[in-house]
């Protein structure tokens, strides 16, 4: 296969396949059934347990 | 009874398996300081010798008395206040060789005439203990406290999350030790020769079991965005530090080595291990960080969960295209230094996205930027996220970059990132992590904080605007022609122009010194237990958890 060939299939494969992927990414942020689980998660780092059962030093 | 027994097993055998791994270094360590063909090599044999042996009979005297820690319920927190004390220390030393340099640039006699002492063993000194030395220690601390907090899990492994510190401060110490002495392998931010980079990965590959393996026994249905950019900066890193430290030692008990690239092939795996340094390691790694620390300190969730989401992927595959644009103009085919060019413009939008997710964190609570200099450190940090990630994108268009490349615009740009962004949301994160983890009701003095910042976020105003200045003149200098087609100026003469941008770099430098000074004093005094002189003025999210008000009183319904 000449270099230009290889050159050409391998900038549509990758462009189709970033573009695939990006549209896979934002309908997994935006699917609505998944709404709830993000909302949940964004409240994580606010939601530390009462931290008694620390190691309280070593 | 019988689960019992069999775990005991397995921590026994996890002891052996330490133990026999320290003795293993004790006698490489033996080896290279007795057969070292070079007497740097013997000096790191030495090195290794010294650590593995310390950490050999510590781990011996544990077992023999099969002394366990208190409590392995909670969380681990003993190696993340390690973290947190190297972090200060190798950032404090960092900033300064940095300025030290940078008045060497301005006087150069300053470099003393002694080979340990000149610029160019000094700057990667500098480069590596503010990037590698502070910012590994403050990301590896703050992946440990977050993955901890947001998995409600314990650290995985007992001796593992240690040796990745200790571990790694050798490693800091052996890359620095190296370069005043002479040993480098001459690619920039990937300085430490073969030997050193084997142990790096070694280190490297234990962080990431230890980071997965929390992870893995998580009791949090979700893998919170933090440590998805934590882990992206993980995995990433080692990808690159293996690929472009591809190497062939002369001896293997000598310190040279022979790089396995050569010419635009070597320049473009070294680019492509660079700029993926800044996105993975200054950027992905640090934005894990404000996706804790941000939400944490403003006491509200991030703005929009989905954007981080959005943010993240689009920022990784985006990132790791963008090296070429530091090759612009030589002898990489075109079609390379153009796809890094649109790559890196292309980031201005997740880099954007992730600077709005960030700052619209406080939006319904902007007040707190007056009343709180901790969360205003961590915002400014996003605000300098945001400048430093759009003058990138425009520096990497061709037509600009012949005019900044080489000159000290790109320092200035640099800067602007690692003393605006990555420093800042260090320094945040360690006013957080310091009360927090010392189980302090507040920190020593709110009012130094404000010093801290007034003071740095002076010297960085200096620092970027006179290398605007400097770079651009230095730039338009280089392309001045006369009416004849021959050069306007001699390169001295350039150089010479330069000197009054230089001094006042330097005492941006020393504001920043200085700032950071006052920050290690401030946390030093909070640490050992010192009553906070305004523990009034600052919100409670400043006190460990079990100091919040309101935190406990409420009982479960």
């Amino acid at each position: 296969m000449e270099y230009e060939q290889v050159a050409s299939i391998s900038q549509v494969a990758a462009l189709i396949f970033f573009i695939v992927l990006f549209a896979g990414v934002v309908l997994y942020a935006f699917w609505p059934g998944n709404k709830k689980r993000f909302d949940e998660a964004a409240r994580l780092p606010l939601e530390d347990d009462p931290e008694s059962d620390n190691e309280k030093d070593s | 009874m019988a689960a019992t027994s069999q775990r005991d097993e397995w921590k026994a055998l996890g002891d052996i398996l330490a133990i026999g791994a320290a003795a293993f270094l004790v006698i490489l360590g033996l080896v290279l300081a007795v057969a070292g063909a070079d007497l740097v090599m013997k000096f790191h044999g030495c090195l290794l010798l010294g650590a593995s042996g310390l950490a050999l009979l510590y781990m011996l005297a544990q077992f023999v008395e099969s002394r366990e820690p208190a409590d392995t319920s909670g969380y681990a927190d003993g190696v993340i206040r390690a973290g947190v004390i190297a972090t200060v220390f190798w950032g404090v030393a960092g900033f300064l060789v940095g300025d030290i340099i940078a008045w060497q640039l301005a006087f150069p006699v300053l470099n003393f005439d002694l080979p340990w002492t000149n610029f160019g063993r000094l700057r990667p000194l500098h480069t590596s203990a503010v990037i590698f030395a502070f910012g590994g220690n403050a990301l590896i601390a703050t992946s440990f406290y977050v993955v901890q907090r947001t998995c409600r899990a314990r650290l995985a492994g007992k001796w593992s999350p240690w040796f990745v510190f200790w571990g790694y401060q050798l490693f800091i110490v052996l890359a620095a030790t190296g370069y005043l002495l002479g040993v480098t392998q001459s690619k920039e931010y990937a300085e430490p020769e073969w030997y050193v980079d084997l142990w790096l990965t070694a280190v490297w590959v234990v962080y990431f079991l230890v980071f997965v393996a929390t992870i893995a026994k998580r009791k949090e249905p979700h893998v919170y965005v933090a440590n998805w950019f934590y882990l992206a900066f993980i995995v990433t890193i080692a990808m690159l530090h293996i690929v472009n430290n591809l190497a062939v030692p002369v001896s293997l008990l000598g310190t040279k080595s022979y790089v396995l690239y050569s010419g635009v092939q070597d320049a473009m795996t070294q680019w492509w291990y660079g700029h993926n340094a800044v996105g993975f390691f200054l950027t992905a790694g640090f934005l894990g960080m404000m996706y804790y620390f941000v939400p944490k300190r403003a006491e509200r969730p991030i703005y929009s969960y989905r954007l981080s989401v959005v943010h993240f992927w689009s920022l990784i595959f985006i990132y790791i295209w963008a090296g070429p644009h530091h090759l612009h103009y030589t002898a990489l085919p075109d079609w390379a230094q153009t796809l890094g060019m649109t790559f890196s413009i292309i980031l201005w939008m997740p880099s954007w996205g992730g600077m709005i997710n960030g700052l619209m964190t406080l939006s319904g609570a902007w007040d707190k930027l007056r009343t709180d200099p901790v969360i205003r450190m961590l915002i400014v940090a996003v605000a300098f996220y945001g400048m430093s990630t759009f003058e990138g994108p425009l520096m990497s268009i061709k037509s600009v970059n012949s005019l900044s490349h080489y000159t000290d615009w790109t320092i200035g740009h640099v800067h602007s990132g690692a003393l605006g962004w990555v420093a800042y949301i260090s320094f945040g994160a360690l006013y957080c992590l310091v009360p927090w983890l010392w189980h302090r009701k507040a920190l020593y003095s709110q009012r130094l904080v404000e010093w801290h910042f007034w003071v740095s976020t002076l010297g960085i105003v200096l620092y970027i605007t006179s290398m605007w200045v400097s770079g651009i003149l230095q730039g338009l200098m280089w392309r001045a022609y006369d009416s004849l087609g021959f050069l306007e100026y001699s390169f001295v003469e350039t150089v010479e122009a330069m000197h009054p941008f230089y001094v006042i770099r330097a005492i941006g430098g020393l504001l920043f010194v200085i700032g950071a000074l006052l920050m290690a004093y401030n946390l030093w005094r909070t640490a050992r237990g010192d009553q906070p002189v305004d523990a009034t003025d600052q919100p409670s999210v400043a006190a460990a958890p079990e100091f919040r008000p309101g935190e406990y009183t409420a009982p479960a319904e």
